[in-house]
């Protein structure tokens, strides 16, 4: 019995010294292999007296089972410090530079319109299109903007062919299309954001070509107040819930009555700065009552049926939320710029 | 330009605030710009009482002045100041002109309670030698002490800067018209000015003849006046022209541009003298030659209206005078015109001449043929009164106008519906007597004449609504929402797809950009792939925006040029468009151009370049996206302005959709690759729904294979024949290694494929797959024909 206890502290003191995996598996093989000092002991119980082996035995047993114990834990001990030590080595700088991802940005003109149009998609507005390229009817003759209007000298408009054929000098030709499609018996709710050309030069604040987001909506009964609510919603959701906003009287052939509709300077909030110029004020669209001429004359009747139409600018919307102060940057990305605009807006 | 002290001739404005007036004037639709005044606040007329030297001072005097409520003391230096003179008093608060506050104060320790003034300290004159020489201004009239001293120095009036818009311009431009629009907005009533005069017996009729020989002059009227006395204007005249923005030049000339800034008639004025016994009022011929009064030949067209003296032209109607029968300073007799002719044709003469005149342009506008003949008798009363004409009796006249009253019938509920207010029948009736609308109303049934000094408004309930509504304040509005049923709206038509296609873009990796339609003529010049022959502009305002582009390439190109410039090194850009060709045909196109490194981490040397199989995976993976898989192919083209070994159209369901490749080293020198496809065209095919598809339970074996072929042998038709030969158990084909060199002929490249083979409803045993294998083998060596090579 000694003997055992004696094997079991000198493997002990043995294990304390090793520091390689491949001695502790020597030092299993020297304790517990086949020819191991412990394995050949159990050959001795034969040479014992019979009332002395059981005991031997079950002591055999148990100083087998620590010398397992005391090697396995430092087993384990090896493993962990070799675990940790790769570990040491895989370490890396975090702050070096990340890949760099390719996501491209959206041109800043159709992220604006993206947010309007959702603001009225949500209240039941189509998106539709229309051609660039448009007849002179639906540019103006169905717009109350007869031939010899002086409406049409404002315009300044890009003709193609003589009085017939011209770049559409406003995005309204659409609502003329949609209300002649629709066959004046169905109400009427879309946007039709587009581009739009008039003879303009182009420099910071003038553009020959340029977006327009212009809406209807045709039903019965429809108000004033129904479009200075629509309006509310609007300038709520791009310019936040704490803008206020104003009519004022305006004039618009295809309109009547024609309002300019205004929000409260978001910068000054209405004390007045340079951005409203000390008005406390910023126009954002005109708009109004769709004219009882252009109702009939694209196909509803104006006894029946009501509505109101209006038009942002897109590039005045953009100029405004983002404080862009030059109209031709929307038109000559510039890759350092861009990349602000992919993100999420607030 | 409106000025105030004239407006109060017709409508009560005495007890207004200017500013605040401009204000509520504005809030009801007609936007005053600018409140302009020269007035002078705390600035009276004073009478020197006393004036002895100041005691510690050896010019400054000290004066008691008289300024009305009181009697003050102030210190003056100059030397004209004495007693019994009448002066001009700056009070305490006054602000002269370059921001000088009058402050009460010591000056030698002497109390000082204002200023007395020179002209040149009220910004009246200069300040010279001469005018400081003179010394304060001695006040000689009939003012008295305390009175506002800005009547003396013509400083009282105020002028209002009007942006009006297109519809207003034609009644709030003249100061009567202007006054019915304060008078509608304060509910006063306007009173028009006096346009009386004696006649004497002889009878126009038998000094002058009239004819009118075009439509385009449906009223035309005269009147004949003599022995005026040409002379300067009183001062009230002249004052007033000022303000309004005109030069003064003699009392003829003055009144005629006066009342026609009373009424917005303009009025032409021919010495009778010069003129002869005739007018004749008639289009214009071809070519036809006349000097206009500044002096200059003007050559007419057809299109023009000219007044003539029966046989040469005297005057371009509504546009200018001729010089042949102007009003000079010798002249005695005189023509007065007053006319209406058609609004299109004098707006398109004076562009035609480049001559816009203060009379076409009023012109241009429409006119009213009620105020044609007011300011005829109001100019002959001012002709008789400050230039001693007399008048000869009786008009001659041609009178062709519709005078059709512009009447609407409604009742107040319409109104309501309209503006979604909630006015009563007598609240109407409150508005339509402030707007000075006549009507007759019957059981609710209004019925309202237009007046005719409103051609703005055409005779429907939605113009009666805006009159009422701008009126009843749009500020009163209460925001609704219309009723109607809720939904979400939708993109309708291709604007879906375009969306679509937009965000996959960005996606993957792509910056959106918006481009010019208009673009120059050698920009148009470029990919002409589709061969389509471009809209060219008739009339451009400049070269390089004379032609609607058919591609959106050339613009891309442009854009990635100015990021160049700017060491932008890595430049994904895309951009969806309408194009246009000549027949006007759309086709919405979606332009792509790479350069530089799509995928990059410059230190752990990843560079990923945009090459040729980069933006043709942007391609397929969109296409891919849209569901069209397997359905598109590359062929390789020669296209303009692409390099003829990098280059390839673009086929889907075997219809040629767009182009990709390498643009021509001979064109951009760099590196860069474009691709462009038709969105339209794309739009037009059907795409199948998604339809769930589970991956095989069994398992799948894989071979590989090369091939050696000629070096113009495509893959894809090594591909094809792999794909017939494998059949149905062959299920993935993958090109993993492409070679040319070393062991492998100088004329031949070694394509490498890893095949898949599996079957969805079984294991596939060794000896099926190889025999399947075999045969592929055999028929791509034989059919292709390519030589296999070591496996």
């Amino acid at each position: 019995m000694k003997d055992l206890e004696k094997i079991l502290s000198e493997l002990e003191g043995k294990i304390k010294t090793i520091e390689k995996e491949s001695d502790l598996n020597n030092l299993r093989v020297e304790y517990l292999g086949k020819k191991g000092c412990i394995t050949a002991l159990s050959s001795k119980i034969g040479e014992l007296p019979p009332e002395e082996r059981k005991t031997f035995g079950a002591s055999l047993n148990e100083t087998k089972n620590k010398a397992t114990e005391l090697i396995d834990a430092k087993k384990k001990e090896l493993d962990g410090k070799a675990l940790s030590e790769k570990l040491t080595r895989e370490d890396i700088d975090v702050t070096l530079p990340a890949l760099k991802v390719p996501v491209g940005a959206p041109n800043i003109l159709e992220n604006i319109i993206e947010e309007v149009e959702d603001v009225f998609m949500s209240m039941g507005y189509d998106v539709v299109d229309g051609p660039e390229i448009e007849e002179d009817r639906y540019n103006f003759e169905l717009l109350n903007i007869p031939k010899g209007h002086p409406a049409r000298d404002a315009q300044d408009t890009f003709y193609i062919e003589d009085e017939t054929i011209l770049l559409r000098s406003q995005t309204s030709p659409v609502q003329a299309r949609t209300m002649l499609a629709a066959g004046g018996n169905t109400p009427i709710r879309m946007i039709c954001p587009g581009k739009t050309y008039r003879r303009d030069a182009d420099d910071a604040t003038h553009s020959h070509q340029f977006m327009q987001i212009e809406g209807l909506l045709v039903d019965k009964d429809i108000s004033l107040s129904d479009l200075k609510g629509t309006f509310d919603v609007i300038a709520k959701r791009l310019f936040g819930d704490d803008v206020e906003t104003r009519f004022r009287p305006s004039y618009y052939q295809f309109t009547e009555p024609s309002v300019e509709t205004d929000i409260s300077c978001f910068v000054c909030k209405g004390k007045g700065c340079s951005l409203c110029k000390n008005t406390g004020w910023i126009t954002v669209s005109g708009a109004g009552m769709v004219h009882p001429n252009v109702l009939r004359d694209c196909g509803y009747d104006p006894k029946v049926w009501s509505g109101f139409a209006f038009g942002f600018g897109a590039e005045r919307l953009a100029m405004l939320k983002y404080g862009i102060n030059d109209i031709r940057t929307f038109y000559q990305t510039d890759l350092r710029e861009s990349s602000t605009f992919d993100r999420k807006d607030v | 330009m409106i000025s105030l002290n004239w407006v109060k001739d017709y409508v009560d404005i005495e007890s207004e605030d200017l500013k605040e007036l401009a204000v509520k004037i504005t809030k009801a639709g007609v936007n005053v710009e600018a409140v302009m005044t020269s007035h002078i606040d705390h600035l009276v007329i004073g009478k020197v009482i006393s004036c002895v030297n100041h005691p510690d001072s050896d010019h400054l005097h000290l004066c008691s002045v008289d300024v009305g409520e009181k009697v003050v003391q102030i210190v003056c230096g100059a030397s004209n100041v004495r007693e019994g003179i009448k002066v001009i008093v700056a009070l305490p608060g006054c602000i002269l002109p370059g921001e000088v506050e009058i402050k009460a104060g010591k000056i030698r320790g002497q109390e000082s309670n204002g200023m007395i003034c020179a002209l040149f300290e009220l910004g009246v004159e200069e300040k010279t030698e001469e005018t400081y020489a003179k010394g304060i201004e001695e006040v000689h009239s009939s003012l008295k002490p305390g009175d506002d001293a800005n009547i003396y120095l013509g400083t009282d009036d105020t002028v209002y800067e009007l942006d009006v818009h297109k519809h207003r311009n034609n009644d709030c431009y003249y100061h009567i018209g202007f006054a019915y629009e304060i008078a509608s907005i304060l509910n006063k009533k306007v009173t028009l000015p006096d346009a009386s005069y004696q006649e004497i017996k002889d009878n126009i009729k038998d000094y002058m003849h009239l004819k009118v020989d075009t439509p385009k002059c449906p009223y035309y009227t005269c009147k004949m006046v003599r022995d005026v006395v040409i002379k300067e204007s009183p001062e009230f005249i002249k004052k007033r022209l000022i303000a309004a923005g005109m030069r003064p030049i003699n009392n003829v000339v003055d009144i005629s541009n006066y009342v026609m800034l009373e009424y917005g008639q303009p009025l032409h004025f021919f010495d009778k003298d010069k003129l002869g016994d005739n007018i004749l009022v008639r289009d214009a011929k071809e070519k036809e030659e006349i000097i206009t009064l500044d002096g200059q030949k003007r050559i007419l067209k057809s299109s023009d209206i000219v007044i003539t003296d029966g046989k040469k032209p005297v005057c371009i109607a509504g546009v200018m005078g001729g010089e042949n029968t102007d009003v000079d300073l010798n002249t005695k007799n005189i023509l007065i015109e007053s006319a209406i002719f058609d609004a299109v044709s004098i707006r398109y003469t004076a562009s035609n001449l480049n001559l816009k005149s203060e009379a076409s342009i009023r012109y241009g506008k429409g006119l009213n043929f009620e105020y044609t003949d007011a300011a005829l008798n109001r100019a002959c009363h001012l002709l008789e009164k400050y230039a001693d004409a007399k008048i000869l009796s009786g008009v001659i006249k041609h009178d062709k106008v519709d005078k059709k009253e512009k009447v609407v019938t409604f009742e107040t509920k319409e109104i309501n519906t309209l503006l979604g207010i909630t006015l009563t029948d007598d609240d109407v009736k409150v508005e339509l007597a402030r707007l000075d609308f006549p009507y007759v109303e019957k059981k609710g049934v209004f019925k309202v004449t237009i007046p005719r000094r409103r051609l703005d408004i055409d005779p429907n309930i939605n113009d009666i609504a805006e009159e009422i509504g701008r009126l009843y304040g749009y500020h009163n509005l209460v925001s609704t929402l219309p009723l109607v049923p809720t939904r979400r709206g939708v993109y309708v038509g291709d604007v879906k797809i375009r969306k679509t296609i937009s965000r996959r873009l960005r996606t993957l990796g792509l910056n959106e950009t918006k481009n010019y339609t208009l673009t120059s003529s050698e920009a148009a010049s470029h990919f002409r792939y589709e061969n389509k022959e471009a809209v060219v502009l008739p009339n451009p305002m400049s070269l390089d925006k004379s032609v609607v582009r058919t591609s959106t390439l050339p613009s891309l190109i442009g854009v990635y040029e100015y990021n160049k410039a700017r060491q932008v090194e890595n430049i994904l850009l895309y951009e969806i468009a309408k194009t246009y060709d000549k027949d006007y045909q759309e086709d919405t196109k979606v332009g792509i151009l790479m350069k530089g490194n799509y995928l990059e981490n410059a230190w752990q040397g990843i560079h990923v370049k945009c090459d040729f199989y980069c933006i043709k995976g942007i391609i397929e993976n969109l296409l891919d996206y849209l569901g069209f898989k397997n359905r598109y192919t590359f062929e390789k083209a020669t296209i303009p302005d692409l390099h003829p070994g990098m280059s390839a159209i673009i086929k889907v369901d075997k219809e040629m959709l767009g182009v990709i490749g390498r643009v021509h080293p001979s064109y951009q020198k760099d590196e860069i690759y474009v691709a462009e496809i038709s969105m339209t065209k794309l739009y037009q095919k059907q795409v199948k729904p998604i339809k769930f598809k589970a991956s095989s339970k069994y398992p799948e074996i894989k071979k590989d294979v090369a091939f050696a072929v000629k070096k113009n042998v495509e893959a894809e038709t090594l591909i094809q024949q792999i794909r017939k030969s494998g059949g149905k158990l062959l299920s993935e084909i993958e090109i993993f290694d492409v070679y040319v060199g070393e062991n492998v002929s100088e004329d031949e490249k070694s394509i490498a494929f890893s095949l898949t083979f599996k079957d969805p409803t079984r294991t596939l045993s060794d000896e099926e797959v190889t025999e399947v294998f075999e045969k592929i083998i055999r028929e791509v060596e034989e059919k292709v024909p390519a030589k296999l090579r070591n496996k």
